[in-house]
């Protein structure tokens, strides 16, 4: 009882903090400040896997998202000196802006049909929670990922190899 | 009621460790400036307190009285965080390590470790990757060049050295086929340390090197080389809140000698066994000739050159420790584990 209290004060704590930085990070002026509510954001949603119990990706989360790739953001920030945004005096609407919003509108609207009105099953994975229990989560990962699902993993490190030779070549000066 | 002793026994197990390595932290500082001293054929603080003893007190009043300046131009309100980040994270590394075996106290069983976490060794990773935030903003939100060159440097080199640092320990992974820390040291009991043993003496190396990149202390303290860069990343800082990234760096100093320890040196297991209540004096013992051993070197080698540590960490010590999972394969394949 006294857990299940605490879970759900965690979880609305966790998931309002989520919120207000995902709105800071698109309403701020200074890049930097927006950087540093994005890495508060995806803190939050790593909570919220841990109380989902599965540590294993919520530690993921914050060492690759928050720690390695916005670190990346920052640093590219600051080394290019990116100025502060100004304020645009009038509002002007344009298609793009038309376009998003209503894709936007829809997004909710099947979030709202999906979750709250026809209740979709989601499919189950090969493990059940007493499974993962017992493995634990990074082996259940490890297993699925050498077995099931070794070729889309072994073709994702092609992808990322590809890219690095890509940005290498990118960088690199004419002689 | 199970609740009820759990939380006594974490807050309590919280305020011991917090205490004590705050303690640590302020004795290091006069730990380091009296064998830098030495090394450099000088006395070292000497006059507050018997052998200067009191002088770590001594500069905490000071710091606590000076004037806290906060730059007109600064980002006021990341200029106060980064400070935080960084003693924040360093003090969680704490939560996870284990500093000794289980102990029986009034027949309930307490081992000693604040959160046996099973993802333990991902945590430590995560949080010191938060942590490297303070030293970023830090130099950032001071509006100062040399702050900012500070950051930008530290950013770079943080990002090269913990690809290597996180590689440096995989083999110990690999052996151990775990993540938690209190398991990895179960399994080096009896003298099996993973550095000896498990012919991980290398990696343990890279590892401190490593180490030595990624909380910035010579010879690769580039984030704040004060030939160069007059102090970089805390130029700007003053009374406590310098004082906090000065605290930082020495609880996240104490912490990856710590890691190191659990990881390579077997951490509360000695070469001759003590009773479980005395085995944290192992492992206290271990992790403070490993601190020494970072003090000693600082007296040792001059600073690298900035390039110099950059190309040392992509084109040398990755290549190396990338070699070492191979080599650790190798090794378990011709045990047959």
């Amino acid at each position: 009882m006294v857990e299940q209290v605490f879970y759900w004060i965690a979880f609305i704590m966790t998931s309002m903090t989520a919120l207000f930085a995902a709105v800071m990070v698109i309403t701020r002026s200074n890049p930097i400040s927006a950087a540093m509510f994005l890495v508060l954001n995806f803190v939050s949603v790593a909570i919220l896997y841990l109380l989902l119990r599965f540590p294993f990706i919520a530690v993921i989360q914050v060492m690759i998202y928050a720690g390695a790739i916005m670190m990346l953001v920052v640093f590219v920030i600051m080394l290019l000196n990116v100025e502060e945004e100004e304020r645009r005096k009038k509002i002007a609407v344009s298609l793009a802006q038309v376009i998003s919003v209503v894709l936007v509108l829809m997004l909710c609207a099947q979030l709202v049909v999906g979750v709250g009105i026809q209740k979709i099953p989601g499919k189950h994975g090969a493990f059940t929670a007493e499974q993962l229990a017992e493995v634990g989560d990074v082996k259940a990962v490890a297993q699925m990922l050498f077995t099931t699902y070794l070729f889309p993993f072994e073709i994702a490190s092609i992808i990322l190899l590809v890219g690095i030779i890509g940005a290498v070549i990118l960088s690199k000066k004419e002689r | 009621m199970e609740l009820v002793y759990f939380l006594i026994e974490s807050i309590v197990k919280v305020v011991v460790v917090f205490g004590v390595l705050m303690g640590a932290v302020a004795y290091l500082t006069l730990a380091e400036r009296k064998i830098l001293g030495r090394i450099q054929v000088r006395y070292g603080p000497t006059r507050v307190g018997p052998f200067g003893l009191f002088q770590p007190i001594a500069d905490g009043i000071k710091a606590f009285f000076k004037e806290d300046l906060v730059p007109a131009k600064a980002h006021k309100a990341l200029f106060v965080a980064a400070p935080m980040i960084s003693i924040t994270a360093a003090i969680s590394l704490f939560a996870v390590i284990p500093f000794g075996a289980v102990i029986e106290f009034f027949g309930r069983k307490i081992s000693l470790v604040i959160a046996d976490l099973d993802i333990g060794l991902l945590y430590v990773f995560a949080v010191a990757s938060l942590g490297e935030y303070g030293v970023v903003l830090g130099g950032w939100s001071g509006y100062n060049k040399y702050g900012l060159m500070g950051a930008l440097r530290a950013a770079a080199q943080m990002i090269s050295y913990e690809i290597a640092l996180a590689l440096s320990v995989m083999g110990v992974l690999m052996i151990s086929g775990t993540l938690n820390l209190v398991e990895i040291v179960q399994q080096q009991a009896g003298g099996h340390w993973n550095a000896f043993y498990h012919f991980q003496f290398f990696p343990f190396i890279f590892y401190l090197i490593c180490a030595l990149a990624e909380i910035n202390r010579t010879p690769f303290d580039m984030p704040e080389a004060e030939a160069e860069l007059a102090c970089g990343f805390n130029i700007e800082y003053s009374s406590m809140k310098f004082a906090l990234f000065f605290m930082a760096e020495y609880a996240h100093l104490i912490a990856v000698c710590a890691i190191a320890t659990t990881l390579f040196l077997g951490g509360w297991d000695g070469p001759f066994h003590l009773p479980p209540t005395l085995s944290w004096i192992w492992f206290v013992a271990k992790t403070g000739v490993l601190v020494y051993v970072f003090i000693w070197q600082r007296g040792t080698f001059p600073r690298l050159r900035y390039d110099q540590i950059m190309r040392f960490g992509w084109k040398f010590l990755l290549p190396l420790t990338l070699a070492n999972i191979f080599v650790t394969g190798l090794i378990m394949v011709v045990r047959g584990q």
